[in-house]
C-alpha cells in the first residue's frame, strides 16, 4: 500500500511482478501465473484427496469433492440437456479454475489473476470458440440460421442479421468484462478503504473514529468479496452452459 | 429398509422429492421461480449485468465499424452505422436476459420441428 506517500495507489496491486526469483525473470513467469498454477493444483488436490478414500459414508473432503462434482453435473444437465454430460469436464474445469482464482485473491498477499482482462478475455474467447465449433460440428451450415429469427419478414433480414451477429459477438466482451470488472472493482475498494485506515489512523486523535469506520467497511467488503467470488464463477459457468445449450439446440 | 421392486424406475431424487412432499418439507427447497442464470440477485447485480450487456454490444460494434472503415477508407460512415446496430444489439441482449425462456412462444413453432425443444426433461 502506498498510503504513506499521501496518495492512494489503488491499481498498483494489479501490477505484474516476476515470481520465483531469477527463474521467473528468465521465463517471464509472473505472480499471476504462479497463482494460476496454485489454483489448478488445489483443484486437483481437492479431487485427488477427496476421491481417494472411496468411503460409502464420505468424510468432509470427500463430501466436498462429491458436492463439487454433483453441482456442476446438475448445472450441465439442467441447462444444456442430456447432451450436457459431454461438456461436463470443460465446465467443471472452467468453474473451479475461476472459483479458486477468485477465492485465493481474497486471501491477503495473494494476487487475483481473474482481475486482469487479458486472463478473462482469453477464457471467454475459449468459451466462444468452443461454442461456435460445437454448433458448427452439430448443425453444419444450418448453424447460420441462428442469426435469422423465425417468423420475421425477409425484408428485415439485412437489418436483423447484423444485429444478431453483433449480439452473438458481444458475448465475448460481456462474459469477460463481467468477471474482470467485478474482481477488479472489489479489490480496488478494498485497497481504497485499507489506505483510508492507515491515512486516517496516522492523522492523530481526530482520525481514529473514521479510521475505525473504514476498517469496519473493509471487514464487510471482505465478506462481500467472498460472495462475489463465488457468484461470478457461478455466473461464468452457467452462461457457458447457456451458450452451449444454444449451440447444441439452436434457440 | 426393503425396497419395492417397482421403485427402480424412479430415481433417488424423485423418491426423495416425493417423500419430502409428503412430509411438507418442500418449502425448504428453492422456489420454482429461481432462474438458472443467476438473475435472481440483488438489484445492483442485475443493473451491472444489464449495463455490461448493453455496452459490450456497442464495444464490439464500434470495433467492427472502425475496422471496416479502416479497411475501406470510408472513415466515419460505417462506424456510425455500426453504432446504431450495436445499440440495437445491446437492447436485444437485454431482452434475451429478461425474455421468458423456452416457453411456448408464438412464432417459435417453426423452430421446434426437430423436436429438440421437448428434451427439457422432468
Amino acid at each position: 500500500m502506498a498510503a504513506g506517500s499521501g496518495s492512494i495507489d489503488a491499481l498498483g496491486q494489479f501490477r505484474l511482478e516476476p515470481a520465483l526469483g531469477p527463474l521467473g525473470i528468465q521465463f517471464h513467469f509472473t505472480q499471476s501465473n504462479l497463482m494460476m498454477v496454485i489454483a489448478s493444483v488445489l483443484v486437483m488436490a481437492l479431487l485427488w484427496f477427496g476421491a481417494r478414500p472411496r468411503a460409502m459414508v464420505p468424510g468432509r473432503l470427500q463430501s466436498a469433492a462429491e458436492m463439487a462434482y454433483e453441482t456442476v453435473m446438475s448445472m450441465c444437465v439442467d441447462t444444456i440437456g442430456p447432451e450436457g454430460k459431454a461438456f461436463f469436464p470443460f465446465v467443471f474445469t472452467l468453474f473451479f479454475f475461476i472459483l479458486f482464482g477468485n477465492l485465493l485473491g481474497v486471501w491477503t498477499y495473494d494476487f487475483t489473476f481473474t482481475s486482469h482482462i487479458a486472463v478473462t478475455l482469453a477464457l471467454s474467447l475459449l468459451v466462444f470458440v468452443l461454442v461456435t465449433f460445437v454448433a458448427l460440428r452439430i448443425h453444419g451450415l444450418h448453424f447460420f440460421s441462428y442469426f435469422m429469427p423465425a417468423g420475421v419478414p425477409v425484408a428485415l433480414a439485412p437489418l436483423l442479421i447484423p444485429i444478431e451477429i453483433l449480439s452473438y459477438l458481444s458475448r465475448i466482451i460481456s462474459l469477460s468484462v463481467r468477471l474482470f470488472a467485478n474482481m477488479m472493482a472489489g479489490h480496488v475498494m478494498l485497497e481504497v478503504f485499507g489506505a483510508f485506515v492507515i491515512m486516517l489512523g496516522g492523522a492523530g486523535l481526530l482520525g481514529i473514529v473514521p479510521a475505525a469506520l473504514s476498517f469496519s467497511v473493509n471487514v464487510a467488503l471482505i465478506g462481500f468479496e467472498l460472495l462475489v467470488a463465488v457468484l461470478q464463477a457461478y455466473v461464468f459457468a452457467i452462461l457457458t452452459c447457456i451458450y452451449l445449450h444454444d449451440a447444441v439446440h439452436l434457440h | 429398509m426393503s425396497e419395492k421392486p417397482g421403485d427402480h424406475e424412479t430415481s433417488f431424487e424423485e423418491r426423495l422429492a416425493m417423500a419430502r412432499d409428503k412430509q411438507g418439507l418442500e418449502a425448504a427447497r428453492p422456489g420454482p421461480g429461481k432462474r438458472p442464470d443467476g438473475l435472481d440477485g440483488s438489484a445492483l447485480a442485475i443493473g451491472v449485468r444489464v449495463g455490461v450487456e448493453m455496452v459490450s454490444a456497442l464495444v464490439v460494434a464500434v470495433a467492427i465499424g472502425w475496422g471496416l472503415d479502416w479497411l475501406f477508407g470510408t472513415r466515419p460512415i460505417l462506424m456510425a452505422v455500426f453504432v446504431l446496430l450495436g445499440g440495437a444489439a445491446g437492447v436485444l441482449n437485454v431482452w434475451r436476459m429478461f425474455a421468458p425462456k423456452r416457453g411456448p412462444v408464438p412464432g417459435k413453432g417453426a423452430r421446434a420441428k426437430n423436436g429438440l425443444d421437448k428434451d427439457r426433461g422432468p
